[in-house]
């Protein structure tokens, strides 16, 4: 496993409040990849992810020792810049959490509040750029001014992977981005993140590990926080160092 | 049909009934004050100065009055208590300073209006020397409805999901584009209701006033911030007890334009309530 990690964490430690959620973890995640995170539920493997764009930093109570290491730079270190971390590590989440507003003014949230794009037609050109990317803009050019919420759950979904990408992330989180879809629409936004990996760095939690498998070139696998191990996804599945990797992978506890 | 349906359907008739029953004293009242006031209520009687002793004539200087001290009101306390829970539920670490606000803000909606009447006399009136004025009685409605506001803004932004905030802040918006784009949009219709409940309670308070700001008699509009105003609750209790001879029907008039004030305050919250609910940009 030789690459220049686009992500390396470097003996990091969670605490909330009393529970030591993530243990000495030490990963490096490989640029232009996808990377899958699987273990059972409680394992770690999303307070992993949202390590990385800082997101825990919303509960409170909680301590993170350690680094976190991205393109050379420590994003726990104070003077890191939150805003730009998030706006380079990007994040889709579980529900398709659209906003309350037109498709339009979705995909403007971020330009207008990092300042980005103030003339009409560029913010279209991105808006465009952005629906092209996910394959929505033939569907949707027309419907602009609806409210995303009456799109479909994976075009909800689609939309809420092009929001991120308008704001020219490097890394993609993804929480578990098909757990609300049925098995076509998760078909089609695996074969979305096999296009967008030519690109983007992308990492993605899942509890389907028939997923991880079908999707991602490495595999992490967690257990009670602590990184169990992590491979190459054809090796981690077929030929798997740990007992204990061997053990979840063939459903025998999880 | 089987006891349990029986049971469902005693039940269900016995809580319409109470339901009912809150209903009966609101109409009750309505109906009473319409009934009283019928003789007295006219465009002249709204339009008018008093004369003759209070005993003739309208109202008009003391629905200034109220209309200026709700807005005095208003400009004071709705920022104040918006941006102090926005503060509270945002911003605020959970530690014994912000338990020690919170407990403050639920115990200032305990104290009894008069504390608040002598309270803005001694601290606006005679310490900051702003006289009995529109603005001393305007802040001290402000403190009154201060709890109020505060407590419905609180309830309003908890009741925000806290994933409208996770997608804000994961677009790498700041703490304060998340609450001015994704959570203060949501919450608008209950900061809304708590803030028109507030006010209607300071329009129709006497003792806040009875030092501050109110005037016993005063024909004429007032000209600056630092004039005083005769006032709808105060000018009624003024009527009905220290002038002789003054008719029923005016008393209950006065009642009538005061409750159709607070009415048109409620209206005008659902009209914006439906706007925003509408509208979620802004």
């Amino acid at each position: 496993m030789e690459f220049a990690p686009k992500i390396e964490t470097v003996g990091l430690n969670l605490h909330y409040g009393d529970f030591h959620a993530l243990q000495d973890v030490n990963i490096k995640i490989p640029a232009q990849n996808i990377t899958a995170m699987i273990g059972p539920s409680g394992c770690g493997k999303s307070t992993l992810l949202r390590c990385f764009n800082r997101m825990n930093d919303l509960i409170e109570h909680t301590r993170v020792e350690g680094g976190i290491i991205i393109d050379e730079h420590d994003i726990l270190k104070p003077e890191a810049d939150l805003i730009s971390i998030r706006r380079k590590v990007g994040m889709v989440f579980q529900r398709p959490n659209v906003f309350d507003l037109s498709i339009y003014n979705n995909l403007r949230f971020g330009l207008r509040i990092h300042r980005m794009l103030n003339k009409r037609d560029e913010v279209m050109e991105a808006i465009e750029h952005g629906l092209e990317h996910v394959g929505l803009w033939q569907e949707l050019k027309d419907k602009l001014k609806k409210s995303a919420l009456t799109l479909t759950l994976e075009q909800q979904q689609r939309l809420c992977i092009a929001r991120v990408l308008i704001l020219k992330p490097e890394i993609i989180l993804l929480d578990e981005p098909c757990s609300a879809l049925d098995p076509v629409s998760t078909l089609k936004i695996e074969d979305l993140l096999r296009v967008l990996k030519h690109e983007y760095t992308l990492v993605i939690v899942t509890h389907n590990m028939q997923q991880a498998a079908r999707v991602s070139d490495y595999t992490g696998f967690m257990y009670l926080g602590k990184l169990i191990e992590f491979g190459n996804t054809k090796q981690v599945f077929t030929n798997p160092m740990e007992k204990l990797t061997e053990n979840y992978i063939s459903g025998r506890f999880g | 049909m089987t006891t349990a349906r029986m049971r469902e359907k005693i039940a269900f008739f016995v809580l319409g009934l109470i339901t009912l029953l809150v209903v009966i004293p609101i109409l009750m009242i309505i109906f009473y004050i319409v009934k009283n006031s019928i003789g007295s209520i006219s465009w002249e009687f709204i339009t008018q100065s008093p004369r003759n002793g209070m005993k003739e004539g309208g109202i008009f200087p003391a629905i200034v009055g109220t209309i200026v001290l709700i807005i005095g009101t208003m400009l004071f306390s709705l920022p104040l208590g918006v941006l102090s829970a926005v503060y509270l539920v945002e911003y605020a670490r959970d530690n014994f300073f912000t338990r020690l606000i919170k407990l403050s803000v639920v115990n200032l909606s305990g104290i009894p209006s008069i504390v608040y009447g002598l309270f803005g006399f001694t601290l606006f009136v005679l310490f900051l020397k702003l006289g009995t004025s529109i603005l001393a009685g305007s802040l001290t409605l402000a403190i009154m409805s201060l709890p109020v506001i505060i407590t419905a803004t609180k309830e309003a932004l908890e009741s925000v999901p806290l994933s409208f905030r996770e997608i804000s802040l994961s677009l790498g918006a700041t703490k304060w584009q998340t609450v001015r784009y994704c959570v203060l949009p949501y919450a608008i219709p209950g900061i809304l209701t708590g803030t028109v409940l507030s006010l209607s309670r300071a329009a129709g308070e006497t003792a806040p006033i009875l030092f501050t700001v109110a005037a016993f008699y005063l024909p004429r509009l007032p000209r600056s911030l630092f004039d005083q105003v005769m006032a709808l609750p105060y000018h009624l209790y003024v009527i009905s007890t220290q002038v002789p001879n003054i008719p029923v029907s005016i008393s209950f008039a006065t009642c009538f334009v005061l409750i159709g004030l607070v009415f048109l305050m409620n209206l005008v919250s659902i009209i914006l309530r439906s706007h925003y609910r509408k509208k979620k940009l802004w």
